[in-house]
């Protein structure tokens, strides 16, 4: 490996400042997993198709496998480690929203993403944004129910 | 405590992203793998070179299959690395281990192979043609267990034979006769997390292996078995798995990353599947060609059943043997009838090898007799439903393997029939045109399974104390996703009569310290676990009590156990608190009596036998759970598309012991079986290469194309399973693939026998092609 | 995992973009320029697509451009799919962005990625073929305006070191009557069997293709045919089916004549439903 393909990546990760030293082909997903031990992000297809490693770009939901770390820069990144007592979680908690809890961090940080952004979305607007993801396990319907929860909730909280 | 719905103990661990599964566990200086595969179905090695890939910085070694032993758990047909041919598209040909995954891909890259391709065999039926090229041409040489039975000079690893009553009686009493063929290909289970092992050997012999297996122990036999090694120092740990579906229950990557680490001088190193080296390297779902051939009375009592199941069990025989047998087992569905002929045949092809799929045999082996049922129901002209519950299966009546059913070993079909018939409104309607374009259709399936294990499975259980009087559960099945561990806790929490939160549950498997759970499968986890966990209970109250009788001055047989106490049952208000002798008791003088107490406990199915070689005679399981299933759609009579509106299940689970866990374990598995049946195989090309070995062209079921789901429960309990509850992890699935071919097949107005049920597939039924 | 090594570089201008591709050239270098990045990392794994240095044009603004004015719509390269979508500036670019892949990654996906992508249905191109946009390329000889029908020819048309900065449409046509119909092989997330987009000016019915040969397409020959209202429809359809460029594509998500079937079921619909709106 030529060492000009290394180099030092400074990363903002839930609120906090790292800088790696990577290579500027690893992908976002290689660097949280390998690189600063956040493991929760998940490899499921590397391919963009699964969404099991989803993390926030600047609250945005992205496929981390599917972005250089290094684009990374000045971004601020958030993984589920960075979630702190997300309603969303107490929802896929209560709802029994998971079971081998694989695709589980994907799911939450990309229905994070849509309830902090979109409390009043409809039923399709939540099915375009979680179809995203792909459950192996559950059939789909406790997930469902674990985000209109959340929805219900700040709706209510509005009124 | 039973019946609650306890939240699964892992459960803020995989919300805060703090689970841990095999691959989440990186360690500095641990060397990595990529494995280097076969880009064709059916070839001659000639040449491997490496030595370009062994000069890339980081490499450390190449890894073939020259000299190893042949493995497989019921015929030894598989060499871990291919070495003089491949068998499959995506078989393992060499590994290649370097410091970094990037370095091993790197190098695997430069892996240069000469092959020779040879014809291939692409399916069952093409296998059995007499001038089929041959997969294994030493069949006849590989060893094999005692109840395994293959055909040298054929494509044959296996045949399971049922033969049952008198088929020529059968035959002369049957007035209607139907007979029908459904086929589907080899799909996978696409577990989210992709399989994953690591292996490291120390000086003095000791092998640790981490895997994300539903087969820890097993992992330990074979590497014992196959390689030599000490059972004693093979020590496999097992965290959280990813979702199985039977998919991890061979073995096949443990095996690999032993090599590997072995040609770096037991140096640890990690092996794990890319996604698409998961969907075709790595054993798959089965698929299957059948003909079925029922007679029944005019009014409709089924006489005779003769069936073929062609199993396409791919490349190597392994699990799949199992699970072509287990299709046999069950072969009739939860009918009754008298005069039953099956064979059915593990059959060798250049297709990647099958493994056990989420109910073992049973979606596949109901998916041609619930089209069958169908279709006599249409020759007789008689209800659907009706035609099910006239045959239905009842206590008194034998299994095809002439198991004599009684009011404990087999749930009420009938009323499962009865409860689906209400929540799916089947008097109501059952076809309706909406306009000329679109009809709704509903179909039906009604299914059963017993598991088909080890006759000498056990399991084993192990409950420790602590200081604070709670208590530590150790058992050996593994938390797969089912929440069996958690409700093996509330098994515990209701036998000590105490809090569900005092009870810590181990989640990880080290097979050095966990009782061995014989393997996570067969839905047997809560009842084999539950019973060893009840017995471990047994003991350390036996234990408690004893060191109570001398504190409190008590006979042991008048105290009881229960509320964080060891009290006398005629009397409460004496009573001993459990943390103050869960580490023995300790007299106001400092003399102490007793020490930790460790319960203990195991349970091993009883009265299982082998299957007779010619007719198939033997008890291979323990109880029937039988389930009745719907699933109502919309289809556009123009496009052949479909909407599925509405899917449900009953299911006699005995009794459930956590409602959440219990309905999300049945509508899983029925997600699971509608996806499969409407849009999962493998397309392969013809030379028998697979060409969607991705997510992307391999779409399963997404969020928002999820119908209705409705499970529902009959209760009639196991008299031997903890609190009566059956088997249930897979039931949800079995009927569905047919129900759904069923629904589609009324709306469609022609047969659907092919899965899956793609658009494209209906428009050819409609157009004969 | 890309497993070859390559350097990333950001420019911050066209200029500065051109200059790097030409000097990394020199250099003996394979650049390649960068948007969203998701086909070029999936490709990668794959060993599909090699380069061992990256420009990434996202930050560059006039790629980032999204300016509506009286007469003209401009949207920088660099947009994603999420942004063409929620924006809705152009309601049928819109509705095609919003069927290509999943909502995630349509957050990465962008305009330009999808029309310069290698893989060949690149769905957002069939509106601008149908508005006779202009694309903004940026390369050695400067910026400059060209028609889509001159540069996009089944794929993109581009010399060594150029790039995608703008796509520009009249803005009469951004309110035109339109249809996009996306059909799959099944479900609700995936490649196309066929997709079809289709506009109206007037009366002329406007359509472009993807999924039906392995490119997208306009076909002057299947509008004329489309739109010779004095025979029924199904005639113009059967006719225009002759009109195709290439046989149908056969491949793993649907045979030739079931693609056949289900395009004429889906200009059917399109028909009616433009033509009923005209009443």
């Amino acid at each position: 490996m030529s060492s000009s393909s290394k180099c030092e990546i400074p990363l903002t990760v839930n609120g906090e400042k790292y800088s790696v030293i990577a290579r500027q082909a690893d992908t976002l997903l290689f660097v949280l997993r390998n690189h600063l031990g956040l493991t929760g992000a998940k490899p499921g297809c590397l391919n963009g198709d699964c969404g099991a490693c989803t993390v926030l770009m600047d609250k945005t939901p992205i496929k981390s496998c599917m972005i250089l770390a290094i684009e990374a820069i000045g971004k601020s990144v958030t993984t589920i480690e960075g979630l702190r007592d997300a309603p969303i979680q107490r929802a896929f908690v209560e709802h029994f929203a998971f079971q081998c809890g694989y695709c589980t961090p994907g799911f939450i940080m990309n229905a994070h993403a849509l309830v902090e952004s979109t409390p009043n979305a409809s039923e399709p607007i939540i099915e375009k944004w979680l179809e995203s993801n792909v459950c192996r396990c559950t059939s789909y319907f406790e997930i469902e129910q674990a985000v209109k929860s959340v929805l219900a909730e700040k709706q209510a909280s509005k009124d | 405590m039973i019946g609650k719905s306890v939240i699964r103990k892992e459960a803020w661990d995989k919300v805060t992203g703090r689970a841990k599964y095999t691959h989440d566990k990186l360690q500095q200086g641990m060397l990595h793998a990529h494995l280097v595969t076969s880009p064709y179905a059916h070839a001659l090695i000639h040449e491997i070179h490496f030595e370009k890939a062994l000069s890339v910085p980081g490499v450390r070694a190449v890894v073939t299959g020259k000299g190893l032993p042949l493995t497989g758990e019921d015929l030894r047909d598989r060499p871990p690395i291919a070495f003089d041919k491949v068998r499959y598209h995506g078989e393992v040909v060499a590994i290649v281990v370097a410091d970094t995954p990037i370095q091993a891909e790197k190098g695997a890259n430069l892996v240069q192979i000469v092959y020779e391709p040879l014809p291939t065999v692409g399916s069952p039926r093409a296998a059995l043609q007499a001038d089929a090229p041959l997969i294994h041409e030493n069949l006849g040489s590989y060893e094999k267990n005692d109840h395994t039975y293959p055909e040298p000079n054929t494509n044959i690893a296996h045949r399971t034979k049922i033969r049952k009553g008198n088929m020529e009686k059968g035959w002369s009493e049957s007035e209607v006769v139907i007979e029908t063929s459904v086929a589907f290909s080899p799909s996978d289970h696409l577990a989210m997390e992709t399989r994953c092992a690591t292996a490291e050997i120390f000086p003095d012999g000791r092998i640790e292996i981490t895997a994300s297996t539903q087969s820890p122990f097993m992992i330990k036999k074979l590497i014992s078995t196959y390689f030599g090694e000490d059972v004693g120092k093979v020590v496999v740990h097992t965290p959280l798995v990813g979702g199985g579906y039977g998919g991890k229950a061979p073995v096949q990557l443990e095996l690999l990353a032993y090599l590997a680490s072995k040609a770096v001088r037991g140096r640890k190193v990690s092996v794990w599947n890319t996604r698409e080296q998961d969907m075709i390297t790595s054993p798959v779902h089965i698929g299957m060609e059948a003909t079925v051939k029922l007679g029944c009375t005019k009014d409709g009592m089924i006489k005779a059943a003769e069936i073929l199941f062609l199993f396409d069990g791919g490349a190597y025989s392994d699990k799949a043997i199992d699970v072509t047998r287990a299709a046999a087992v069950d072969c009739t569905g939860p009918y009754r009838i008298e005069n039953v002929w099956c064979d059915s045949l593990c059959i060798y092809t250049n297709h990647p090898y099958a493994s056990p799929f989420r109910s073992f045999g049973h979606c596949e082996q109901a998916f041609a007799i619930e089209r069958a049922m169908d279709i006599l129901a249409e020759k007789l002209g008689m209800d659907k439903l009706e035609l099910r519950l006239k045959n239905a299966i009842l206590p008194g009546h034998t299994t095809p393997t002439r198991v004599l059913l009684n009011r404990s070993n087999v749930g009420n079909l009938p009323a499962c029939i009865k409860r689906l018939r209400e929540l799916i409104q089947w008097d109501q309607w059952q076809r309706i045109e909406l306009n000329a374009r679109t009809v709704r259709a509903k179909g039906v399936s009604c299914s059963w399974k017993t598991s088909t294990i080890d006759t000498e499975a056990s399991s084993g259980a192990i409950v420790t104390f602590n200081p604070d009087g709670s208590v530590n559960l150790m058992s050996g099945v593994v938390e797969i996703g089912t929440g069996s561990k958690t409700v093996l806790a509330q098994i515990l929490a209701g036998k000590l009569k105490m809090d569900i939160d005092d009870i810590h549950v181990k989640m990880d498997i080290d097979t050095q310290s966990t009782p061995e759970h014989w393997k996570t499968v067969a839905s047997r986890g809560t009842f084999m676990g539950g019973r060893a966990v009840l017995n471990a209970a047994e003991d350390a109250i036996r234990q408690l009590k004893a060191i109570a009788a001398c504190v409190l001055r008590s006979p042991i047989e008048d105290l009881e156990v229960g509320y964080g106490k060891v009290f006398v049952r005629d009397d409460p208000a004496i009573f001993i608190p459990i943390k103050d002798i869960a580490y023995g008791y300790k007299y106001p003088n400092g003399n102490a009596i007793g020490g930790q107490i460790i319960g203990r406990g195991n349970y091993t199915l009883r009265h299982l036998t082998p299957l007779d070689k010619e007719t198939g005679a033997g008890k291979p399981g323990p109880e029937w759970t039988v389930c009745a299933h719907a699933v109502e759609i919309e289809f556009d009579k123009r496009d052949c598309t479909y909407q599925i509106l509405k899917a449900v299940s009953v299911v006699d689970v005995g009794e459930v012991l956590n409602w959440k866990a219990a309905i999300g374990q049945i509508i899983g598995a029925m997600s699971m079986g509608l996806s499969f049946a409407s849009r999962e195989t493998f397309l392969f090309d013809r030379y028998e290469r697979v060409l969607n070995p991705q997510i992307r062209t391999y779409q399963p079921i997404r969020f928002g194309e999820h119908p209705e789901y409705i499970a529902d429960f009959i209760k009639t309990p196991q008299i031997d399973a903890p609190y009566g509850a059956r088997g249930a992890g897979e039931h949800g699935l079995i009927g569905i693939p047919a129900a759904l071919a069923n629904a589609l097949s009324i709306a469609a107005g022609v047969p659907l026998n092919k899965l899956p049920l793609f658009p494209e597939q209906i428009w050819r039924a409609q157009k004969g092609k | 995992m890309v497993s070859f090594d390559f350097t990333y570089h950001r420019p911050s201008s066209i200029e500065e973009a051109v200059q790097l591709f030409a000097s990394l050239q020199r250099q003996g270098k394979t650049p390649i320029y960068y948007s969203g990045g998701t086909e070029i990392i999936t490709l990668s794994r794959l060993n599909l697509v090699f380069a061992d240095a990256v420009i990434d044009i996202k930050h560059i603004p006039e790629c980032q451009s999204f300016d509506i004015s009286q007469n003209q719509l401009v949207l920088g390269t660099a947009l994603t799919l999420t942004a063409i979508e929620e924006t809705n500036a152009f309601p049928l670019l819109a509705k095609a962005a919003s069927e290509i892949a999943d909502r995630t990654a349509r957050n990465q996906i962008t305009l330009g990625g999808n029309i310069c992508g290698q893989i060949f249905y690149r769905e957002t191109v069939l509106p601008l073929l149908l508005v006779d946009s202009d694309i903004v390329i940026a390369g050695k000889s400067g910026v400059q305006q060209r028609p889509i029908h001159e540069v996009f020819q089944q794929s993109i048309q581009l010399q060594p070191g150029e790039f995608l900065v703008q796509v520009k449409m009249n803005a009469a046509y951004l309110t035109m009557p339109h249809v996009h119909m996306k059909r799959r092989k099944q479900g609700k997330v995936g490649y196309p069997l066929v997709t079809v987009s289709a506009l109206k000016k007037g009366n002329e019915l406007r359509t472009a293709f993807s999924g039906v040969c392995p490119f997208p397409f306009r076909s002057p020959k299947v509008e004329e045919m489309l739109n010779a209202r004095h025979l029924p429809i199904d005639a113009r359809i059967d006719y225009a089916l002759q009109q195709l460029p290439e046989p149908i594509l056969d491949d793993i998500e649907g045979s030739a004549e079931y693609r056949l079937f289900v395009l004429k079921n889906t200009l059917w619909d399109i028909l009616t439903e433009l033509e009923e709106a005209e009443r």
